[in-house]
């Protein structure tokens, strides 16, 4: 494991685009931060420019060089390698490598400009998005063969998780308004981890204006502590899912 | 050595492997044959656990392989269109198979990296190399690390003559050594002085398994290729 792990982040290191987003991270933070006046605002626009960028450039990263590395892939599936080793670093190397950039990039400015509990909820959680795009990215890539398709899936993703997702929990809020659906939306968040990173962040801010339909219920349902750690364990399961998922099909797949 | 018991594998309508048996044993030298597309290379990349069959078994030493890994480290496999990292350079791929698999103290065969003149090309990337330079590469990586077993998926394809016939004296002085080896080709001249055994495929159906001399002997033939034909014709007629 650790001797195809070293050869897997030798390789992104020696692509620049980690190092292009860790800067990208830095200035932004950066920015933010001597923009506003308050370091507690500069942490929200922060958080939503980090719920954006972090998911798409992980996906996508991550999509593209596990295509480009099919050629190391086959190498060492014919090798006396064990293709669990295989598949398993590559996602240790994209994890470790893009929560590394996500650290020093925005981690490091909120420390200095916001060390509290948020600023740390803050750097956790987007370490756990990063995790979750990368295994998000591996399961897409190892299901479609065609690279230009592959890397549309996970585009589509991102515009689904991102974007499409909002306008459909708002549309179901509005078509039902007239019943009781708060509970049915605590469960329909779980199925979007960035909406669950955003409520998961704003609950440990407490500026409940800030906190959306979803957000609001569940902070009225669980309560501070408990919406913290449920929410903090369903976001480990969105990593660990699609990992353990791509892992099977990679096992069976044909190269 | 290598038992295979009827294993099937279907690309989506495509049998590329019908209910295939086979046994290779040590000491052997062994020529898969048989038309384009009829599943010389999916046999092999099965072997190799690249392919996973949709049914039967493979025995490698008699120990079922499906999950196993440990046994590819007794197998030196140069595949028909090696692809190796772009970015990587010849050296870097060579320390890194040797990373990977040295175990014992043993040193690494590094007999055709010399005589395939590699040495003076290690600092280029892999994306440079023309097709026969690659295939040194693939060559002298099956050969390095001292396998038992030698799986040479069409090996002198875009080699020129001469290292064609350096590979060939290296097959020879391997099988002597008492490895076994598995050869697809298509240049059938080539295989004549190597073979022991020939196994010939058609359609992913084995057609048949035959010693050499026996099949020499059957067809009245000195040479494999014109053996092969007249085999060949038959079946047409039939």
């Amino acid at each position: 494991m650790k001797k195809i792990l070293k050869y897997v982040i030798v390789d992104i290191a020696q692509n620049k685009i980690v190092l292009i987003y860790t800067l990208l991270l830095l200035v932004i933070s950066l920015t933010v931060f001597n923009l506003e006046d308050n370091a507690a605002k500069g942490m929200l626009s922060l958080l939503n420019i980090v719920l954006i960028i972090v998911p798409l450039i992980c996906i996508i990263f991550s999509t593209i060089y596990i295509y480009n590395s099919s050629e190391f892939i086959e190498l060492l599936v014919s090798q006396p390698v064990k293709r669990r080793t295989i598949w398993l670093s590559i996602f240790s190397g994209l994890a470790s490598s893009l929560s590394l950039a996500f650290f020093i990039g925005a981690g490091i400015p909120v420390l200095l400009f916001e060390f509290s509990a948020t600023g740390i909820t803050m750097i956790v959680t987007g370490i756990l998005l990063s995790i979750i795009f990368v295994a998000i990215a591996l399961l897409a890539s190892v299901k479609t063969r065609d690279k230009a398709k592959g890397i549309g899936v996970a585009i589509l993703l991102w515009l689904y998780f991102s974007i499409i997702f909002d306008g459909l929990v708002l549309f179901i809020l509005f078509q039902f308004s007239d019943y009781p659906v708060e509970k049915f939306m605590i469960g329909v968040s779980a199925l979007n981890p960035i909406d669950l990173a955003r409520v998961l962040i704003i609950l440990k801010m407490d500026v409940s204006v800030m906190l959306g339909y979803t957000g609001a219920v569940f902070q009225d349902f669980f309560g501070n502590q408990w919406g913290i750690i449920i929410s903090g364990i369903i976001l480990t399961a969105w990593a660990a899912f699609p990992l353990m998922l791509s892992l099977r099909r990679f096992n069976r797949k044909d190269l | 050595m290598i038992n295979t018991k009827n294993i099937t594998k279907k690309f989506g309508k495509l049998t590329a492997l019908d209910n295939v048996s086979v046994t290779f044993s040590k000491g052997e030298c062994i020529a898969l044959l048989g038309p384009n597309g009829c599943g010389k290379t999916t046999l092999i990349k099965t072997l190799l656990g690249m392919v996973v069959p949709d049914s039967g078994s493979i025995y490698f030493n008699n120990e079922l392989i499906a999950g196993k890994w440990m046994y590819r480290s007794r197998i030196g496999y140069m595949p028909q269109i090696g692809r190796y990292p772009e970015n990587m350079t010849i050296a870097n791929v060579i320390d890194m198979m040797k990373d990977i698999r040295k175990e014992s103290n043993e040193k690494p065969d590094e007999e055709l990296v010399n005589a395939f003149g590699l040495k003076n090309l290690m600092q280029k990337k892999m994306r440079t190399l023309s097709g026969g330079t690659t295939q040194k590469v693939s060559a002298a990586l099956a050969f390095m690390f001292h396998p038992d077993v030698l799986i040479l998926d069409e090996p002198t394809a875009g080699l020129d003559p001469l290292l064609s016939e350096k590979l060939k004296q290296k097959i020879i002085r391997e099988k002597e050594n008492g490895k076994l080896i598995l050869i697809t080709s298509h240049i059938l001249s080539e295989l004549d002085n190597l073979v022991t055994e020939v196994f010939y495929m058609q359609e992913g159906k084995l057609l048949f398994h035959k010693k050499l001399s026996a099949l020499k002997e059957e067809t009245g033939e000195i040479k494999l290729s014109k053996a092969i034909a007249k085999i060949m014709t038959a079946q047409e007629l039939v």
